[in-house]
C-alpha cells in the first residue's frame, strides 16, 4: 500500500466499513463450510473452494449441483456462469486499481461483490479511500471467509447425518438468502419464480445437474427481449 | 481425480480466469448493453433454480418434505429482514425439528 497520508477520520471510516463487512460477510462462511461437508465433500476441498475459488456464489453452486448428484461439468458450467459478475466488477476496478504483474493476480482474487461493493460506496470520500475500501475488505473477507470456512466444515463433521441438523435445508436458504437482494423489480421476482418453475419441470426428465443451467437461457431470452435498457449505437 | 475434485479444480481455475480477464481487459469489450442485461438475470435464474432442485428433488425425484419447512422459514425471516445467518440458523432448526418428528 501507499504511504499517502490521509486525513485521519476519512482513513477511519473506510477501515471500519471494511472491517464490518468482511467480518459480517466472512461469517457465513460457516454456512457454506457446513453445507459442503453436507454434500460430500471433504475439509481439504471444501477449503480449498474457499480459497482458490473464493466466491461464494460459485462456491455454493458447485456444492450444490455435485451434492445433487449433478456431474462436474454442469457443476463448473453453472459456477462459472455465475462468476461472470466477478469479471464484470473486474472491469470496473481496474481503472481505480491499475496494478500490473503480482498485485494484479491479487487484485483480480480478491474481486468480489463486497470489495467491489465498499469500493463503490467510498466514491465520496477520493480515489484512495476507494481503493483502500477495495483491498482492506478484499483481503478482511478473503481472511475471515477462509477461517470460518474452516469451523463450518469441522462443525458439520462433528455432527454427522446433515439432515439431522437442519443442514439439507441450510443449502436452499443460503441460496435464496443471497438472491433475495437482487429481487429488485416485479421482473427480478417473476423471473425467480419462473426458473423455479422450469427447474422443477426439466427434475425428473433430465439428469441431475442439467436443471439448473438449463435456466440460464430463460437469463439469455429476458435479458434479450428488454428494451428499455438498450439505447441506440 | 473423481468428480468433487474435478468440481473444485474446474470452477477455482474458471473463476480465477473471469475475474482477472475483467481485470486486464478494455472496460469497453463487454459493456454490450444486452451483455450487462443478460448477466444481470445470470445470478437470478441460477440462484432460483438451485432453490427449487435442493428443497424438492433428490436426485431426479420430485418431493416434498422437511426442506420445504425449511424453506418457508428462510422466506419469513427475510422478509421480516432478519440477518443471513438467523435466516440460515432458523431454516436449518426447524428442518432439523420437522425432520426427527417424521
Amino acid at each position: 500500500m501507499s504511504a499517502t497520508p490521509r486525513p485521519p477520520s476519512y482513513r477511519g471510516q473506510t477501515f471500519r466499513d471494511s472491517l464490518s463487512v468482511s467480518l459480517t460477510v466472512g461469517s457465513y462462511g460457516a454456512a457454506f463450510g457446513a453445507a459442503s461437508i453436507a454434500a460430500g465433500f471433504s475439509v481439504v476441498q471444501t477449503s480449498l473452494l474457499s480459497l482458490l475459488t473464493f466466491s461464494g456464489a460459485s462456491q455454493f453452486a458447485v456444492i450444490g449441483v455435485i451434492g445433487a448428484g449433478g456431474s462436474a461439468i454442469s457443476a463448473i458450467a453453472t459456477a462459472t456462469l455465475l462468476g461472470f459478475r466477478n469479471g464484470l466488477y473486474g472491469l470496473r476496478m481496474a481503472p481505480l486499481l491499475k496494478v500490473r504483474g503480482l498485485r494484479r493476480v491479487l487484485a483480480a482474487h480478491v474481486t468480489i461483490d463486497e470489495s467491489t461493493g465498499v469500493a463503490l460506496s467510498q466514491e465520496s470520500r477520493g480515489e484512495e479511500a476507494m481503493r483502500s475500501g477495495f483491498w482492506l475488505t478484499g483481503i478482511g473477507v478473503f481472511i475471515f471467509w477462509n477461517l470460518f470456512t474452516l469451523a463450518g466444515a469441522f462443525g458439520a463433521q462433528a455432527m454427522g447425518n446433515p439432515a439431522a441438523w437442519g443442514l439439507d435445508a441450510a443449502v436452499p436458504a443460503a441460496f435464496l438468502g443471497l438472491v433475495w437482494p437482487r429481487l429488485v423489480t416485479n421482473t427480478d421476482r417473476f423471473i425467480s419464480l419462473a426458473a423455479v418453475a422450469l427447474a422443477l419441470v426439466l427434475i425428473p426428465i433430465s439428469p441431475a445437474g442439467l436443471p439448473v443451467i438449463a435456466t440460464a437461457g430463460l437469463a439469455v431470452v429476458i435479458g434479450l427481449r428488454k428494451k428499455d435498457s438498450i439505447p441506440h449505437e | 481425480m473423481n468428480k468433487l475434485w474435478w468440481g473444485v479444480m474446474g470452477t477455482s481455475a474458471a473463476v480465477f480466469a473471469l475475474k482477472y480477464l475483467g481485470q486486464s481487459i478494455p472496460e469497453n469489450y463487454l459493456s454490450h448493453p444486452k451483455f450487462k442485461s443478460i448477466n444481470g438475470y445470470i445470478p437470478i435464474v441460477l440462484l432460483s433454480a438451485l432453490i427449487g432442485v435442493q428443497t424438492f428433488s433428490e436426485k431426479t425425484k420430485l418431493m416434498i418434505d422437511h426442506r420445504a419447512l425449511g424453506l418457508g422459514v428462510a422466506l419469513l425471516a427475510l422478509m421480516l429482514r432478519a440477518p443471513f445467518p438467523i435466516v440460515v440458523i432458523s431454516a436449518a432448526a426447524s428442518s432439523a425439528l420437522l425432520y426427527h418428528f417424521t
